[in-house]
């Protein structure tokens, strides 16, 4: 029971780090709070679920069109939307002020459209939910897979963030943007950069989740605050930090649903992050900052 | 500069045109229509729920009857106009809705919103402004009492007692005849509907000797209930119920699949009788047991099937979907009947009841449709109360899963 | 910064002439434009309760919801076991007790840490309820079956709306005040004069707190039914932070400024493009953004000398019927 319990905490867990990884990368390199991270995961689920029912392709082999064209998308939304705001923002707060009105606005458009396109029902399909057994536990295929993606994002990126001279540009723009420019840093295209990276993130996301879970157009919102959560606990920029306190969460809820109740399972999350934030407000991970 | 004064103008051209149309909507239209208002979760949590029991019935209620010409009143034939409205699964935006159907389009009748919640919400109001309530999506222990309170008001669904009580009494029968073992495993979810039903459900069971090996709740939302199905699948019970909504329904189904977890009954809950669930499970789906069902051999229902598909592009539920267009069609037949669009004459119609429906001569309240039902190839048919007509011989025990892909 | 009386007496005065004749509104027009009078005011009060807090410590809350959830709740569990002013104060109590706790534990966090903290209590507060109705009571909606009138409400929340705007008035004129502007300015600066910076933002927060749970308590007899989901609903911050911000936090009177115009346009909206609304929001969202960076109150500081504070409220408060009509 409990190897179970842990093991299927730890795929529960994957998925919310899978989920919120691009949404660490948008905040913490862009600065952008992007209200609306969780209707481009939905988007990205409506059209794996297109791909796999009218198309016939399967979702894994459209990620290979998925992940560029998101990742355009994303960086035409930072160019038209978000640059002016950028650019008219004194301080890190106002920007912040500023994200989250224009990226509510732009939740609400985006889930208009997929409201007229697809309705409000439920959507769910049939993919790769074969059992595999590990270590005497049956898990979903499909859950495994986003599990793998998880990791090899979230341990991935973080190699490349720390090894490589764009990564560490882009850690640099994640500290301090005007310093960041004095040693020749183009700031405005690393932003730019990260903040489209990580919409592609939340697209990977958004395909795999589609794989096990029942969606509708009006759940972008649940995606968004999970995301929040992992982030802010995880460190906020910080991928590895992402995926350690998803994978926390997930394991806690797999616990109290096994050995307290599973009517908890929800509050537990909110619990663990609300005493993280009390006792490390920065996150698990995080630098302190002013 | 330049472009900002565009954009504003361009705004108030927008604004402009919007109080315009609304104007037009509301003024200008003598009584050559009658004008029906319903106020809907189009948005928001409830927006699934609407967009699969009640939208498409309403849609296509009115497309029907207007292409045949109206309704038959007096002699004459009244094409439906229709005023609709989003309340975003609000209850605040839903009162204020009807208010506006009340007061400003000063509609004929009103048909109502979707889920207990919004139908509690602005059940007074209707009340008070003696508009009949055909609640068909709420589902409430309250329900004779609320009839009793708002006159007419009619609660199609019933309460959440009857169906647990009926499931009990079934399952009783299978555990007479030595079908079953006595333990039974019980999950619900945490929202109005889930626990009314685990409550009468509880007590139902323990009446009839059953032993509640498992007794839990999970948060609304939720669609990871792994390892409850893994703790329930080591508890030995031979019947596994479920009062679910649809996003838990498919997941437990999913888990209860992947974990080989085969109880000899499968009841889930909310989400089993849509045809999402047909469409998701496709041969797995033979066998599993829910709240709802329909006479699939009954032409009747058969042909409101059929029509159903050509019009909305896919099934209707085998659930609130046929009550609802029963009391639709009541209703038609209740204008005709009055032979007049005179509010007072038309309730009382809906009060004497007799209209022949697809749920056969039925009166609005009237609570003698399916409560269990069960997917058998492909049809998800009644199998109790068993003295009704047509009842289908349970499929026992549920098949097993089969792998998936 | 002595209290001086003209200085006082004046806008006081006329808050209540004005205040006076809105309480005749029901002899003039329908239920629909009662209850669209009741969505004005109650975030009004919702609104301009948030920025008392919000505008001089720039915390973002999203907390809002919390406290309107538990006035209302209190509503449905008390509702009818007692009369309703008492009811009312037991909702106030519950708040403060709440507040108090939040407060405490929660102003060190700044910035955006705060705000998703907000977010999270909401979400923990309507999980801990469910769980309680779930497991304790085995009751999950509740039904608020009481003889109180949309009028009744209407009234109530006016005179709530007048209470608030006495006590933010009285409040930038007195020491408590004082010492906020300055923390405001630089907490820094407040510490160092001897301020008592965290008794100071808890007490405000508390206050906010307590004219929120008053609201939820006030609205709740409309639903009938109320179960976590409709009290709890997160919408309802995010709306009120918008309409705050739009009218602008920092001037007593500014959140009017957004709350007037966007419920009318909400309403616009949604009466004429049930299928496009969201869209249609999104867009206004957008344009606001973009075009009325500082809110309303900027757009107004712009373009008038900034004279007397008295002059906005007749402003504010006789655009009220005529948008309306147009909104017809």
């Amino acid at each position: 029971m409990l190897s179970y319990a842990i093991f299927s905490g730890i795929t529960l867990g994957g998925m919310y780090a899978l989920v919120a990884m691009g949404l660490t990368l948008q905040y913490g390199v862009s600065r952008i709070m992007n209200l609306a991270y969780g209707e481009l995961v939905i988007v990205a689920s409506f059209i794996a679920f297109i791909f796999m029912t009218t198309l016939g392709i399967n979702p894994i082999v459209g990620l290979l069109i998925i992940i560029p064209l998101s990742f355009a998308l994303n960086w035409i939304i930072y160019r038209i939307l978000l640059t002016p705001l950028v650019a008219r923002a004194k301080n890190r707060g106002m920007l912040e002020v500023d994200s989250i009105l224009a990226t509510f606005g732009l939740l609400f458009i985006v889930q208009g459209v997929l409201l007229v396109w697809f309705g409000g029902n439920y959507y769910s399909y049939d993919f790769m939910n074969g059992a595999v057994n590990v270590f005497g536990a049956a898990i979903a295929a499909n859950r495994l897979v986003a599990l793998g993606f998880a990791i090899v994002i979230g341990l991935g990126f973080y190699l490349i963030l720390t090894k490589t001279r764009i990564g560490t540009a882009l850690r640099a723009v994640a500290v301090d943007p005007t310093s960041a420019r004095l040693v020749a840093i183009d700031v405005n295209f690393a932003s730019c950069f990260a903040f489209a990276l990580g919409g592609a993130m939340a697209a990977v996301g958004g395909v795999l989740v589609s794989m096990f879970l029942t969606f509708s157009t009006s759940m972008g919102v649940v995606f968004t605050m999970k995301a929040l959560i992992v982030v802010i606990m995880g460190g906020v920029g910080n991928l590895l930090g992402a995926l350690i306190a998803g994978l926390i969460l997930g394991v806690a809820e797999s616990l109290v649903a096994t050995y307290v109740d599973p009517g908890l399972t929800i509050a537990v999350t909110y619990v663990i992050f609300l005493l993280v934030l009390l006792i490390k407000p920065s996150g698990l991970f995080g630098r302190a900052s002013s | 500069m330049q472009i900002s004064a565009k954009l504003r103008i361009a705004t108030i051209a927008a604004a402009t045109t919007a109080l315009m149309s609304t104007a037009t909507l509301f003024g200008a239209n003598a009584q050559e229509t009658y004008r029906i208002g319903y106020a809907i979760s189009k948005t928001g949590p409830g927006a699934p729920g609407a967009a699969t029991s009640t939208t498409p019935n309403y849609e296509m209620w009115v497309k029907e009857i207007n292409d045949a010409g109206g309704l038959k009143v007096g002699g004459k034939q009244i094409p439906i106009e229709v005023v609709e409205y989003d309340d975003r699964s609000s209850s605040e935006e839903a009162v204020r809705a009807i208010e506006r159907l009340i007061n400003q389009d000063k509609v004929d009748f009103i048909l109502s919103p979707w889920g207990t919640g919004m139908n509690l919400a602005v059940a007074p109001i209707l009340d008070r402004a003696g508009y009949a309530h055909l609640a068909g999506t709420a589902v409430t222990d309250k329900a004779p009492q609320l009839a009793k309170r708002w006159k007419n008001s009619y609660w199609l669904l019933g309460t959440g007692e009857q169906y647990a009580v009926e499931m009990a009494e079934f399952l009783k029968g299978l555990k007479e005849a030595g079908k079953i073992n006595d333990k039974v495993a019980m999950i619900a979810v945490a929202d109005g509907f889930g626990i009314e039903l685990s409550k009468a459900g509880r007590k139902a069971l323990e009446d009839r000797d059953f032993d509640l090996v498992y007794d839990k709740t999970y948060p609304l939302g939720s669609q990871d209930l792994a390892t409850i199905v893994n703790e329930i699948k080591s508890l030995g019970a031979d019947t596994f119920v479920a009062f679910s909504y649809p996003p838990g329904t498919l997941g437990l189904t999913e888990q209860s699949r992947v974990l080989g977890f085969n109880p000899k009954i499968f009841y889930a809950g909310v989400g089993t009788a849509f045809p999402l669930y047909k469409n998701r499970f496709g041969d797995n789906a033979q066998g599993v047991v829910s709240l709802g069902g329909a006479s699939e051999d009954d032409p009747k229902i058969a042909d409101y099937i059929a029509r159903h598909v050509a019009f909305a592009d896919r099934e209707p539920d085998r659930w609130a979907s046929i009550v609802n267009w029963a009391s639709l069609q009541s209703l038609q037949q209740a204008i005709e009947r009055a032979g007049s669009t005179d509010r007072e004459a038309i309730n009382a119609e809906l009060a004497k009841g007799g209209f022949d429906t697809i749920l056969g001569t039925y009166k609005p309240g009237d609570q003698t449709f399916w409560q269990v039902g069960q997917w058998q190839d492909g049809k998800f048919v009644g199998v109790a109360p068993t003295s009704m007509e047509g009842a289908h011989e349970l499929v026992f025990p549920k098949p097993e899963w089969k792998a998936a892909q | 910064m002595s209290i001086l009386k003209p200085d006082f007496i004046k806008p006081v005065g006329l808050g209540a002439v004005i205040f006076a004749a809105l309480a005749f509104l029901p002899n003039f027009v329908d239920n629909y434009y009662m209850s669209l009078a009741i969505s004005v005011v109650s975030f009004a009060v919702l609104a301009t309760a948030w920025s008392m807090f919000s505008g001089p410590t720039r915390y973002i809350s999203l907390a809002t919801v919390v406290f309107f959830g538990i006035g209302a709740y209190t509503v449905a569990v008390l509702g009818e076991h007692m009369a309703f002013p008492l009811v009312l104060i037991c909702a106030a109590l519950a708040g403060t007790v709440i507040a108090v706790l939040v407060g405490f534990s929660t102003l060190r966090l700044a910035g955006v840490y705060f705000v998703i903290f907000t977010f999270g209590l909401t979400e923990l507060v309507r999980q801990v309820v469910s769980w309680y109705e779930v497991n304790v009571t085995r009751e999950m909606g509740r039904y608020v079956f009481l003889d109180i009138t949309q009028n009744d409400i209407y009234w109530q929340l006016l005179a709530l709306f007048a209470i608030l705007l006495l006590t933010g008035f009285i409040l930038a004129r007195s020491r408590l005040g004082f010492a906020l502007r300055i923390i405001g300015e630089d907490e820094t600066v407040a510490k160092h004069c001897g301020i008592d910076v965290t008794r100071v933002k808890v007490a405000l927060f508390v206050l906010s707190a307590v004219f929120m749970t008053l609201t939820g308590a006030i609205m709740a007899p409309r639903w009938t039914y109320i179960d976590p989901v409709i009290a709890f609903n997160p919408m309802l911050s995010f709306q009120v932070v918008i309409m705050a911000l739009l009218g602008g936090p920092r001037r007593l009177l500014g959140p009017l400024l957004g709350v007037i115009p966007l419920t009318l346009l909400f309403e616009v909206l949604t009466a004429s493009f049930p299928n496009h609304f969201s869209i249609l929001l999104g867009c206004v969202f957008m344009v606001i953004v973009y075009l009325l960076p500082g809110g309303v109150i900027g757009l107004y500081e712009k373009y008038r000398a900034p004279k007397k504070r008295t002059l906005s409220p007749p402003d504010g408060n006789n655009t009220t019927p005529k948008s309306e009509e147009k909104a017809a």
